[in-house]
């Protein structure tokens, strides 16, 4: 497993440094810093760089897959160095730890936290850049340095008016500093009212070049003498085993090199076989022309119904799993309620699919193996490629692209597994493609989930107590990496935060429990990953749909029930106000309340704190629908999402992840499910798994609530709070509860009926 | 040897007559900007234009192709930036970009028939094309933008 190197900024250096190339600009670590400095360059180390004509280039250790994360990164050094946004490049750095995140410690884009732990590092490269270039274009001027500012990539004599531009300075070569640990912290960083690039909505980098063909994805490199590899997938998700190959049918297609079967070391894969071909449909012929015999293995006769009596079995014993909250005694306050509610929510399994099918180019050259695709995990996945072929990570490196979609499938690392096992095998490069019935056969999928949430009301209707197990896979345990571990504050070993984040919400509840347990056959036969939004998408369609219950049993509002929970006491204090403030814009933009609506139609609202209680962003939305009582069928009409981000740094590309993770969020909860039968995801291709189209998007409607706050992520919190909304709407329209993911219309009807 | 005409420009590729359209144009041609999603005709990814038609190059054998006019979205509008690339940027319509081809593929063949679509029209004409990233309000958006430049330009 791959050692995470936790890079402490307080211990390291800030350089700036002339090279042939242009001026560059980086973090090293304290001992990097005489080498980097004898060596006269250090220019691949940089975060950023500015080249003799004036453009400056920004690596971005982070994942490109249409966040547009890359240019949020670029817009943060920009505002601190001062520099004319025309002048801004992005470029995609490979696994060298040296651009590992500065707060995680790796290369390793997921839970909405770019922005949010990059911000101080990215502001103060800029910063320290725009502090350096004074002093040489000072310099060069022969004017005091104290009496220049920095403006639009020049260096200004505010007496004179003589300027200089970052270009020519860079031309010159004579800008050159070591930035110590302390001076970088000193740095007086721009006050958040006085941002002129932050907060604007300038245009993606990336996004002309997806507009002409010529962005660069994983799928689209190419190198000489490569050939070409199709996976055949065992019949199981895991743990099946290969017992024989016939290639006799496979040699008779043209240009068929061989047939590899993996000895995956890393047990990331089970009894996958590569067919390798001089082109892909030579590959493509050759894999279904080959004759595999499986043992099946251990999990051949698991099914969804498996995985829900096994978590059943699992939440009725009360000493499974591990504790996440604990305050006060539930369980007795709810024995002493005046009433008492208790459900069951499900979450179906559901699968990324991102339009880039899973990819890897691999060869090895001079002693070092290259891997050419997009992941949002190099580290990780670097490390699982060197795993694989038995050689030290330090040999491995992966060369990164833009990613057709990433949602967390790209976490996960096993497309490099075929790639470099198959080079290995013959030789030459070889360039994976997975089909897509490959590729959703062996998602690491969200897991199933199933949740029971027991409360009780006092005789005023407040809530009493709360107690909440959630039972499921652990797909973030899976990666086996301690530090994305949380303790338990039972004191029972470390949980998966990742299957209960969201549980912890900041209503204020007197006696709560969060109880996380492992729900091991699921663990074992549907290896799980990180699907957008992780599990505030499960925690908070129970939490916010129990909410909408406890609060029609006690006869209030669900609006004025919510906001009398966030009352902001104790360690509520701050969160839980700005979720009121969000939960009153949407709702006050919907009308609700205040519009007639038709016959059997509905407003229902839901409110987030998604993703982690320390990584919050304030969410809110509201879901309009319209439902045919008859027949159970409904329609959302519209959706109003409000979204409390803090600090805002492009308004436009934080609207448009609001809108696809809405969408994202409602195409969960209608349009996907991954069914599990004899140990296999029952999908194959978009007429099976269906995704939301341009036909059923709904009217959306959304609010940007902006502050002076620290930024906060955007990419995921609507996706989480979309279902509940939903079912609160289908509550109020017709008095159908659904308590399970996705939504049917049988499920609709028959609620209806009880 | 089968000679095809993409883009104005004559290709040779050797290939089986069945081979899909899409491979050839992405591994032969090296002609990355039309992308693989699906392989049965299920996404719109591949969408290319032959003779001016929008098709899945996933589902056409390259015979097929032999003798028409293939346009890719490298060689959309002669190569200069087409109104729907225009309006695209105008927009910021692409996320992750991969399905940004075929949408502007499949759009221009709605914008070559009608240069006034209604939204429905447009919805009928793109509901096949797959956006992962749901980016539809600004496809739907761009594609007006784009016809509505286009018929101030024709002076309609």
């Amino acid at each position: 497993m791959t050692k995470m190197d936790r890079i402490d900024l307080n211990r390291r250096s800030f350089l700036v440094s002339a090279t042939a190339a242009g001026l560059a600009f980086g973090y090293v670590s304290i001992e990097g810093v005489g080498g980097a400095l004898a060596a006269g360059s250090f220019g691949p180390t940089a975060w950023y760089s500015i080249a003799p004509d004036g453009k400056v280039t920004v690596m971005v250790g982070k994942a490109e897959m249409g966040q547009h994360v890359s240019s949020a990164m670029a817009q943060i050094v920009a505002e601190e160095l001062e520099a004319d946004w025309r002048t801004m490049a992005i470029a995609l750095p490979d696994n060298d730890p040296k651009y590992n995140d500065p707060l995680l410690g790796a290369l390793i884009t997921g839970g909405s936290w770019s922005v949010r732990m990059n911000f101080d590092a990215m502001s103060r490269a800029g910063a320290a850049g725009r502090i350096t270039l004074i002093d040489a274009g000072a310099a060069m001027m022969g004017v005091p340095a104290g009496e220049c500012r920095a403006s639009n990539s020049q260096v200004i004599h505010s007496k004179t008016g003589k300027k200089v531009s970052y270009a020519k300075i860079v031309a010159g070569g004579k800008a050159s500093k070591v930035w110590t640990a302390d001076e970088l912290k000193a740095i007086k960083l721009k006050a958040p009212g006085t941002y002129t690039l932050v907060g604007q909505s300038v245009p993606q980098l990336d996004i002309p070049s997806k507009t002409n063909g010529t962005a660069k994805y994983g799928i689209d490199v190419m190198v000489p003498g490569m050939v070409y590899g199709k996976p055949v997938m065992p019949p199981v998700r895991y743990g099946a085993t290969v017992k024989a190959v016939d290639d006799s049918a496979a040699k008779k297609v043209k240009g068929f090199v061989k047939a590899v079967t993996l000895d995956d070391k890393t047990a990331t894969t089970t009894g996958w076989v590569v067919a390798v071909a001089s082109t892909y449909e030579g590959a493509k012929a050759a894999a279904a022309a080959l004759k595999v015999t499986y043992d099946n293995g251990p999990y051949a006769k698991v099914s969804d119904q498996t995985l829900i009596d096994e978590a059943k079995k699992l939440q009725a014993d009360g000493a499974a799993g591990q504790l996440f909250v604990s305050a006060g005694d539930p369980a007795k306050a709810i024995e002493s309620a005046a009433k008492v509610l208790e459900a069951e929510y499900f979450t179906s399994i559901n699968i990324h699919a991102p339009l880039e099918p899973m990819n890897a180019l691999a060869y090895e050259k001079e002693g070092v193996w290259h891997i050419h695709t997009g992941n949002q995990f190099a580290t990780r996945t670097g490390g699982i490629a060197a795993g694989a072929l038995g050689v030290d990570p330090k040999f491995v490196v992966l060369h990164q692209y833009f990613m057709g979609g990433g949602f967390g499938r790209r976490l996960d690392a096993d497309m490099v597994i075929p790639a470099v096992l198959a080079a290995k095998a013959v030789g030459k490069p070889v360039k994976l493609i997975y089909a897509r019935e490959d590729d959703m056969a062996m998602d690491f999928t969200r897991p199933l989930t199933y949740q029971k949430v027991k409360a009780g009301l006092d005789t005023n209707g407040a809530i009493v107590g709360l107690q909440h197990d959630v039972v499921c896979a652990w797909p973030t345990a899976r990666w086996g990496i301690p530090a994305f571990l949380t303790p338990s504050v039972d004191k029972k070993g470390p949980l998966d935060g990742f299957t209960v984040n969201g549980a912890d919400f900041w209503y204020t509840v007197p006696n709560h429990k969060v109880r996380a347990v492992l729900n091991e056959l699921a663990q074992k036969a549907t290896p799980s990953g990180q699907l957008r939004s992780v599990a505030p998408g499960w925690t908070f369609w129970a939490v916010e749909s129990m909410i909408d219950e406890l609060a029609h049993a006690s006869g209030k509002d669900p609006v004025d029930f919510r906001l009398a929970l966030l009352d902001g006491a104790g360690a509520n204090a701050g969160g839980a106000k700005r979720l009121a403030n969000a939960l009153r814009t949407a709702v006050g933009r919907s009308g609700y309340g205040a519009t007639a609506l038709p016959k059997n139609s509905g407003i229902g609202v839901a409110c987030v704190s998604s993703q982690e209680r320390a990584t919050a962003t304030w969410t809110a939305c509201t879901a309009q629908v319209e439902v045919n009582p008859a027949t159970g069928k409904f329609k959302v009409n519209r959706l109003t999402l409000a979204m409390d981000l803090g600090t805002v740094v492009n308004p436009n590309g934080v609207h448009a992840q609001i809108e696809g993770s809405a969408l994202w969020g409602m195409s969960l909860a209608l349009f996907e499910k991954a069914p599990l039968e004899n140990g296999a995801l029952q999908v194959s291709n978009f007429d099976g798994y269906t995704p939301m189209r341009m036909s059923q998007i709904p009217d959306l409607d959304v609010s940007i609530i902006s502050s002076n706050e620290p930024a906060s992520g955007c990419g995921e919190p609507g996706v989480t709070v979309v279902a509940p909304a939903i079912a609160n709407a289908i509550f109020n329209a017709v008095g159908a509860r659904v308590r399970s993911l996705p939504i049917t219309a049988e499920a609709v009807k028959a609620a209806i009926k009880a | 040897m089968l000679t095809l005409t993409v883009n104005g420009q004559a290709k040779q590729v050797e290939a089986e007559n069945d081979t899909p359209l899409l491979w050839i144009i992405r591994e032969h041609l090296q002609m990355t900007g039309t992308k693989f999603g699906c392989g049965a005709g299920l996404c719109g990814a591949c969408t290319v234009h032959v003779d001016g038609v929008a098709v899945r190059s996933c589902q056409t054998a390259v015979k097929d192709a032999v003798g028409k006019k293939i346009t890719t979205i490298e060689g959309l509008n002669g190569g200069k930036p087409h109104a729907l690339q225009v309006a695209w940027i105008a927009e910021q319509v692409p996320q992750c970009g991969y399905c940004q081809s075929g949408q502007i593929m499949q759009a221009a063949s709605l914008l070559a028939k009608n240069n006034d679509p209604t939204k429905a029209e447009i919805v009928a004409h793109m509901d096949g094309n797959l956006c992962r990233c749901m980016t539809y309000g600004r496809i739907q958006k761009a594609i007006l933008r784009a016809a509505a430049d286009m018929r101030n330009q024709s002076g309609s």
